[in-house]
């Protein structure tokens, strides 16, 4: 067994791991990323499509193009990528913090640090966890396991598709197999408004007349041997509507049912949990309730945007950087997701410091208010002309905006959406 | 699976066993003890894809069925045969003990009936108990159990894993095993049946046995042996994650009733968490599909044992069908086809009984004349294969200077190296639910969105099979469609 020594190691090399430790390498740290697959770039590996980097490089990039940016970057700094190599156990007992490792290049590692920061992004959601019951043939996929089998190995896992779940990766899928010569059939969701984001929508459906069945569930999937057609079932006030269902011959079913971020291993070393999320609840400077232990990206919470994703990852490599240097959070304050709001991440600000907040709404409005109350009072008003569950809502909050929380005793901030 | 065997290819056998499934597996296994020319067939594409591959993993506790029943019999001494094959056979098994909860005071009654029938069949350890006992047995049950039974003999096993370890034990010691070989004819010359397949092979022996599970009806017509109709009964299930929260630490079981042992919370011994079976009796021998309402039943059961029980946990649901013909197993010779032994109606508690159905069979074999002479090289073992997730890193360390292929993670969920896959492929496994059964790769929370790719590629590489050979489990299966 290999020994290891580092300041901060980086589990994940995706956007939000090479982000991170970029930080930690500016701030003069010694750093590993540790990344699983064979290359850094995480999903952006497998998304050729364009649509990254409007914030982050003033233009549209494809995943690849975006990743291989910050690939170069790395490579320019003394931080060390260990790829094909997944972090398996983590040990937070003693001291230092102990990374397990397992390569079969560099066989198994054993890297101690201090600081680590969680960056193992998301994975589908699946068959199983939605309960679509029927038969099991070949043909039923993920869409990203599609977009892997099309975009990266070469092959068409199908030739008459049904999507099911409204989310980005499917209708990026949904596109994409039309354009390899494949017919889809129908995206079916069981909302009554889409979960990705509207541009995709006007793409990737609209400009392929692909239809988009709202408000209906998918209530089986039938064939033998491989998919012969799923039955769709439409939804009228919550019930099912039994009689009206109907069924769509295909032979594949990509699945774009929602993502969740990967915590198996930070559920090992306690790392606390915030339900709405799906991922580590963070103080202000996002790290976990163990202490060291940092998270950001798409394992932190599902992120629709990379440049988000960046910006998060380095706050949180910025402040791994400063921890490790000794300083701590200042005034920390949490803040509660009011009426209309499914979560905000990081749940706490310090209230002297400057902040940035992320949240996801419950509806979908033209024409909202946010507000942000410390104690009942409105600090901050900001008026958003659409807002929907699928497109994530930031919000910068100084220590201007906030010295009214620095001055109670017992502050509560609260976020809402009128 | 393609072609396994242990012998040189002649096509004249002593006994062909029709059906790889726990029964067929375990006779031959025991056969192959004997200076036999033994043969293994089954239509599908890998072994144990039968009933074999989809059931609730229990070696039962020999309390549930009275005496009088071969199958009763046959699981108590089933039962007791697991410490030993799995001690030779290295797959998955553990005597974690069954619990039946009793949730209200009227069902002690059944509580005291299961008792007396579990003493008469001389069941070891069995007690009847109070709440706090089965509390203290298993803190996850329900505040609302009254009191209930305990058989710490009861077990739980990997099936699959059990069939493939006992063909390829069977098959170390000369056992033959072909599969996509679909049995849809015999002819009768001399002393030997002619078994002919649905492709044109065809295979001669002395002794036929008629182990199809579900479809031991046809395979007796195809014989002209006893006339018989197997019934399907389908069992849906649940799995859960690893991480759930509810998972007990024994096998819990509800009252039973008149026609099933009720659906049950399994803690598999690979640490996932099963709920079911239901019960419901079906046309189509070959309907495997889940249906919503059958399902929904499953949740609102186990959640009355087991309050903690959340749907979030949820990675996947299957149904396996019980072969059903009447009350009992059919284990006979045929009185109407010679040489023919007919090894039917294996319901529940099938796997269980199957170490002592192999016993039985090749009893009756040597009834109806076959000659058993020891044979004096066999190895009742395999050989042992580690597993990554089992292992410590220090022992992972060695592994990997051994095998640079065990340091490559392939499937995150179940922690299941390259290596373990290319040793599946090399075993025969060649489908990806082969090698799904055969190293879980892709049985995890993900099932098989993260791997399957690479599982594909790796299949590819080691076979020499093209994109377009790759299917989940032979035949119309296939994966992938195109390449761009
Ligand atoms: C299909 C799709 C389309 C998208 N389209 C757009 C778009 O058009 N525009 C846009 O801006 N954004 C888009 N996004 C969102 C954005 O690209 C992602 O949110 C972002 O790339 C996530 O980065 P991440 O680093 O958090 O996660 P990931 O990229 O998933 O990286 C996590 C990495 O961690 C590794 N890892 C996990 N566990 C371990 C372990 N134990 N050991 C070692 N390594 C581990 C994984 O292998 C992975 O490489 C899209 C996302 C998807 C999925
Ligand atoms: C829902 C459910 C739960 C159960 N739970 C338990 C339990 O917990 N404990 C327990 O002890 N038992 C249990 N059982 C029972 C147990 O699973 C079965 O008794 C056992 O698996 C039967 O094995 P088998 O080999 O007889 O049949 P199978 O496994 O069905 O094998 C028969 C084989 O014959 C092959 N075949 C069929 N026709 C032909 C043909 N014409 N040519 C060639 N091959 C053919 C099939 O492909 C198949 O592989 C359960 C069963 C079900 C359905």
């Amino acid at each position: 067994m290999k020994e290891l020594r580092y300041d901060a190691v980086v589990i994940g090399g995706g956007a939000a791991g090479m982000a991170a430790a970029l930080e930690l390498d500016g701030a003069g740290l010694s750093c590993a990323i540790v990344e699983r697959e064979e290359n850094l770039g995480g999903i952006l590996v497998q998304c050729i499509h364009n649509g990254f980097g409007l914030i982050e490089f003033n233009e549209e990039l494809s995943g690849p193009e975006f990743a291989e940016r910050f690939e170069d970057r790395v490579r320019g700094t003394g931080i060390k990528p260990y790829v094909g190599t997944t972090v398996m156990d983590i040990d937070v007992s003693g001291g230092d913090k102990l990374l397990y490792c397992y390569s079969a290049e560099y066989g198994i590692l054993r890297m101690s640090c201090r600081a680590i920061v969680l960056a193992m992004g998301c994975r589908e959601r699946n068959r199983g966890n939605i309960r679509i019951p029927g038969s099991r043939p070949a043909g039923v996929y993920t869409a990203g396991l599609a977009q892997r089998l099309v975009n990266i190995e070469g092959y068409i896992p199908g030739k008459d598709i049904v999507i099911v779940g409204s989310g980005d990766i499917g209708l990026i899928m949904a596109r994409r197999m039309s354009w390899v010569g494949c017919k889809v059939h129908a995206v079916v969701e069981i909302l009554p408004y889409p979960s990705g984001l509207t541009r995709n929508i006007v793409q990737c459906l609209h400009d392929f007349s692909i239809p988009l069945y709202l408000s209906h569930l998918t209530t089986n999937i039938v064939g033998k041997d491989r998919v012969e057609g799923v039955e769709i079932t439409p939804l009228e006030n919550g019930a099912l509507m039994t009689e009206k269902a109907f069924t769509i011959a295909c032979d594949t079913v990509l699945l774009s049912v929602g993502l969740v971020p990967e915590n198996e291993l930070s559920k090992q070393v306690g790392v606390e949990m915030n339900p709405m999320t799906n991922g580590p609840s963070v103080d202000s400077r996002l790290m976990t309730n163990v202490s060291g232990v940092f998270a950001c990206g798409n394992v932190l919470h599902v992120h629709d945007l990379v440049d988000y994703v960046v910006e998060e990852a380095r706050r949180a490599g910025a402040f791994a950087a400063l921890w490790l240097k000794g300083e701590r959070a200042k005034l920390e304050v949490r803040v509660k997701a009011g009426s209309n709001v499914r979560y905000v991440a990081p749940g706490r600000v310090d209230a002297e410091a400057d902040n940035k907040i992320y949240l996801r709404t419950l509806i979908v409005k033209n024409d909202a208010t946010l507000e942000v109350r410390v104690n009942n009072r409105v600090i901050k008003s900001v008026k958003k002309t659409h807002i929907q569950p699928s497109e994530m809502i930031t919000v910068s909050l100084g220590a201007k905006d906030l010295a009214a929380a620095a001055g109670s005793p017992d502050p509560v901030v609260e976020i809402a959406i009128s | 699976m393609g072609e396994t065997s242990g012998k040189g290819s002649c096509d004249g056998y002593d006994v062909a066993i029709i059906g790889a499934g726990v029964s067929g597996a375990n006779i031959a296994r025991r056969l192959s003890a004997y200076e036999l020319d033994v043969v293994l067939l089954d239509k599908e594409a890998d072994v144990s894809f039968g009933t074999s591959k989809a059931n609730s993993g229990i070696v039962h506790g020999g309390f549930h069925h009275n005496r009088k029943y071969l199958k009763s019999r046959l699981e108590i001494q089933g039962a007791m045969m697991f410490d030993r094959l799995a001690l030779e056979l290295d797959f998955p098994f553990r005597r974690c003990g069954i619990v039946v909860a009793a949730l209200h005071d009227d069902e002690m009654l059944a509580i005291d009936q299961l008792y007396r029938q579990g003493v008469e069949n001389g069941v070891i350890g069995i007690e009847m108990c109070s709440r706090e006992r089965m509390l203290g047995l298993e803190p996850k049950l329900s505040p609302d159990t009254v009191g209930g039974l305990w058989a710490p003999g009861g077990g739980i096993v990997e099936p699959y894993r059990f069939a493939f370890s006992l063909v390829e034990s069977a098959v170390k010691n000369g056992a033959r095993v072909l599969t996509g070989f679909a049995v849809e004819r015999a002819e009768r010359s001399g002393e030997r049946w002619t078994v002919g397949a649905s492709d044109g092979r065809a295979v001669s022996a002395s002794y036929v046995v008629n182990a199809a599970g579900l479809f031991a009806d046809e395979v007796s017509r195809i014989f002209g042996a006893e006339e018989y109709r197997i019934r399907a009964r389908k069992g849906e299930y649940y799995l859960l994650d690893r991480l759930t929260k509810a998972r007990p630490d024994r096998v819990v079981f509800p009252v039973p009733t008149s026609v099933s042992k009720g659906m049950l919370v399994i803690p598999t011994v690979e640490g996932t968490v099963l709920l079911g079976p239901t019960a419901e009796s079906i046309e189509d021998k070959t309907d495997l599909s889940t249906t919503r309402s059958e399902l929904e039943k499953i949740l609102g059961s186990a959640r009355t044992m087991i309050p903690s029980i959340s749907e979030t946990d949820v990675i996947t649901s299957f149904a396996g069908l019980r072969p059903t013909l009447g009350e009992d197993f059919y284990i006979d010779i045929s009185a109407k086809a010679p040489g023919f032994i007919q090894v039917a109606g294996i319901q529940s508690p099938g796997l269980t009984a199957s170490p002592a159905i192999g016993e039985y069979v090749k009893d009756l074999l040597k009834k109806a004349g076959l000659r058993l002479v020891e044979k004096g090289d066999y190895d009742p073992y395999v050989e042992k294969r580690p597993h990554m997730k089992d292992v410590d890193h220090f022992a992972a360390d060695g592994l990997v200077k051994k095998d640079p292929a065990y340091g490559n993670m392939v499937c995150r969920c179940e922690r299941v190296s390259e290596a373990e896959i290319v040793a599946a492929v090399r075993a025969g496994h060649t489908t990806l639910d082969g090698i799904k059964y055969f190293t879980r790769a892709q049985m995890g929370r993900c099932q098989g969105g993260f791997c399957t790719y690479k599982i594909i590629k790796i299949v590819m590489r080691e076979t020499g099979l093209g994109w377009d050979e790759i299917t989940k489990r032979g035949d119309a299966s296939r994966i992938l469609k195109d390449t761009l």
